[in-house]
């Protein structure tokens, strides 16, 4: 098994319950783990939220991980994946002087480029909002520092796995 | 007011009536069958203390002198019974003093309901007094907590609770209750919970593991199993009794596993780990196949990993997924419950007997008896040893006391010496090591099985760290035994400074007050030993006595616990001296 550390996508199907936040980051905070990024959602299923939980681990570690996370009452199931195994996005957002839209040409260049789209215009400011791989949101950011940023922010990953997932089969079967 | 079910020929329909959130939570106890519990009162609680005195005839409610001794007495309750053990704590201080004890009973999965008093719900968030965020707070050491703040939820919460604290692999559970939803009214029902939809207590156990698992013992040359509580916690005492005996397999056991077969049994080849037996360490790196059962690997047990059986196969029957592989590296898991998976792997196993193998064992505890069991059991050096006084106890009780100790060096020795006939008869803070547990530990045990002789061994230490329970004891008039080894230091850290630190006893010594006095002054019949010559004829007195009784044996101040596995040895490398 590898024990390497690498990028991990984990995603954890629970109830929506207060508190479960907690339990579950708690489990990473045991062993003295920094969470990259973390977005919760509700999932496919109704009543049923779904945690993105971005991490470097190595796989030995990561399998006790998904272990621990499982035990908890109302998680419903763990699972972990490496890059290749899912479909991911996250989302930046890059707020920028309004004159310089008019000022520096090349904004509007760098936006078209790098299918960026404006999220808004005032009088006062734009919004530009980019989604796609983190290095693309990285790089979108570098080429706009350059003018100045008033304000960016960017998202957790939000991830799909190409596998099947199961988890409405497997509810069925807890309640059978 | 009693909740009228009317059954006709279809259907059932429940009639319910109003009643206060409090009332619903003494309620609640009295359908999952509670009759005794252990608490603290404070203002936040004070609605259902007050439904408890109105229910007194059915739920009998023990004062405990500290939160910490009512947790660990519902501990030493749940763990002679098998069932679940009650704590009840008002907010803040009250619900912080919990932890201990719950923290104690996530780690040797105890199973335990523990409801808290809160602040109510509009003060919430606000620092109002005597608030604390408990289900933040006990969260990392709790199986599952909540907090309610509608009486509607309270009879939800509570069946959940009771569930899930014992099913599966058990454990604490804490429900937070604020004050407006004990006082307010609303319809009562309850229906006992039997599932919740993400949690799956037991996984299903896959018979390929059994054939595998079978396949590996039947062509074994020298098997070894090593069980932990979840014999006990699964009630599989016997189903691994006919295993060992059908396959001639010497087992140990971890010391949460003590009792689960009877110390006298042939194949009975005694404890594991750090201070465990000299055999069972040295023979676990030389076995083909290490079978574990219900146990989980601490780190007390393997000593260095990287050198633990690292040239057996491993078998590992275990009800939790999350242990498989988490320490050692297993050929075959076996999940499920160690009942049911025992049951159904004895018919494949082949009968045997490994005489030759078994008689390894024997030789190690031969050099084991000549180096160490015979100076601690039949000392001829002036002092009294700890073992000694265990075996004289051992005699008396003709081993079929419950022994209930505390932690450091007297609770290696109890568990190494003490003769169990019975099993649930060793009850102890294994995984956490809580100095304190054993005095309020032993009430609960004593109340939950009243017929019992419960002797309770501490050491001076660990004795004065709950030493207020003797009102306890004293209250409630509950006959246990209380036995304190006392060498005038905190032994087992004095040890590891003499072997590990240069003889520097940084602040292991104790100036002890006069313990005879302390337990008369609670009205127990008090005794202190300090030569050989009068220890049966003590323990004599204390086992015969009809009501509690407290002995205080001085032991040698300097002794050692040995065999030893130095921290970051191999088990291998166990030290007789």
């Amino acid at each position: 098994m590898n024990t390497k550390t690498r990028l991990y996508t984990i995603s954890v199907y629970t109830e929506n319950n207060i508190g479960l936040l907690n339990r579950i980051s708690a489990i990473f905070q045991r062993r003295h783990i920094n969470i990259e990024s973390l977005n919760i959602s509700p999932s496919e299923i109704e009543g049923v939220a779904k945690f993105s939980i971005v991490v470097y681990m190595t796989e030995v570690n990561i399998k006790k991980i998904i272990g621990q996370i499982e035990k908890q009452i109302e998680v419903i199931k763990a699972y972990y994946h490496s890059d290749e195994n899912t479909i991911y996005q996250i989302s930046g957002l890059f707020k920028i002087k309004s004159d310089l839209l008019f000022e520096e040409p090349q904004i509007q260049n760098i936006i078209k480029e790098s299918n960026a789209r404006i999220v808004t215009v005032n009088t006062n400011f734009f919004v530009i909002e980019k989604s796609g791989k983190k290095d693309e949101i990285v790089k979108l950011h570098e080429q706009l520092s350059v003018f100045g940023i008033m304000q960016y922010t960017r998202s957790g990953r939000v991830a799909i796995t190409k596998d099947e997932m199961k988890i409405s089969t497997l509810l069925e079967s807890y309640n059978n | 007011m009693e909740t009228k079910t009317i059954k006709d020929s279809e259907t059932s329909i429940k009639v319910t009536e109003k009643i206060s959130g409090s009332e619903a939570i003494v309620r609640c106890l009295i359908e999952e069958e509670v009759k005794i519990i252990y608490g603290y009162p404070g203002g936040a609680i004070m609605p259902v203390y007050d439904e408890l005195f109105k229910y007194q005839d059915k739920i009998h409610h023990v004062l405990t002198r500290h939160e910490q001794g009512a947790t660990h007495s519902a501990q030493g309750f749940a763990r002679i019974s098998g069932k679940v053990g009650v704590a009840i704590a008002t907010s803040g201080p009250g619900a912080t003093n919990l932890i201990t004890g719950i923290a104690d009973a996530q780690i040797d999965s105890t199973p335990m309901v523990c409801i808290t008093g809160q602040v109510p719900s509009h003060l919430l968030g606000s620092d109002a007094f005597q608030e604390t965020d408990i289900v933040g707070i006990s969260t990392p050491v709790t199986k599952w907590n909540c907090q309610v703040t509608k009486a509607a939820d309270i009879p939800e919460a509570l069946a959940k609770a009771f569930y899930i604290a014992r099913s599966g692999r058990p454990g604490p559970v804490l429900v937070d209750i604020t004050k407006d939803a004990q006082f307010e009214e609303f319809d009562f029902t309850y229906e006992k919970c039997t599932k919740v939809r993400s949690y799956n207590p037991i996984p299903k156990t896959d018979f390929s593991s059994l054939e595998a698992a079978a396949k590996l013992i039947n062509t074994a040359k020298k098997p070894f199993i090593i069980w932990g509580q979840g014999i006990i916690l699964s009630e599989a005492e016997d189903q691994l009794k006919a295993l060992i005996e059908k396959a001639g397999i010497p087992a140990a056991w971890t010391i949460l596993g003590a009792s689960a077969i009877e110390t006298s049994h042939p194949l009975n080849v005694g404890m594991l780990g750090m201070h465990g037996n000299y055999a069972p360490n040295v023979l676990t790196n030389e076995c083909d196949v290490l079978i574990a059962i219900g146990m989980r690997f601490d780190d007390r047990v393997t000593g260095k990993l990287d050198e633990y059986a690292t040239q057996a196969k491993v078998i590992h029957f275990e009800i939790d997924p999350a242990e498989i592989d988490k320490n050692v590296k297993t050929e075959v898991a076996v999940l499920g419950d160690a009942k049911a998976s025992l049951e159904a792997i004895l018919p494949l196993i082949n009968e045997n007997s490994h005489t030759e193998w078994h008689q390894k064992f024997k030789e190690l505890y031969a050099i084991e008896y000549e180096k160490v069991i015979k100076n601690d059991l039949h000392p001829t050096k002036e002092g009294l040893t700890m073992g000694e006084v265990i075996k004289e106890i051992n005699t008396q009780s003709k081993g079929n006391a419950a022994i209930v100790t505390d932690v450091g060096q007297h609770q290696m020795i109890a568990c190494r010496y003490a003769e169990f006939n019975k099993t649930k008869s060793n009850i102890t803070s294994g995984g956490l090591g809580t100095m304190g547990f054993g005095l309020p530990a032993a009430i609960g045990a004593k109340m939950a099985a009243p017929e019992r002789e419960v002797v309770s061994i501490s050491g001076d230490g660990g004795y004065q760290m709950t030493i207020q329970e003797l009102g306890t004891i004293f209250q409630q008039k509950a006959a246990v035994k209380v036995v304190v080894l006392n060498n005038d230091f905190l032994g087992m850290v004095r040890q590891w400074q003499q072997l590990f630190f240069d003889n520097r006893y940084a602040s292991t010594e104790m100036v002890n007050p006069n313990f005879v006095a302390i337990a008369e002054g609670y009205y127990i019949k008090a005794r202190k030993v300090t030569k050989r010559e009068e220890l049966a004829e003590a323990i004599a007195e204390m086992m015969e006595s009809k009501e509690a009784y407290f002995l205080e044996v001085c032991v040698e101040k300097e002794g050692n616990v040995f065999p030893m596995v130095p921290s970051g040895a191999s088990v291998s490398e166990i030290r007789l001296e």
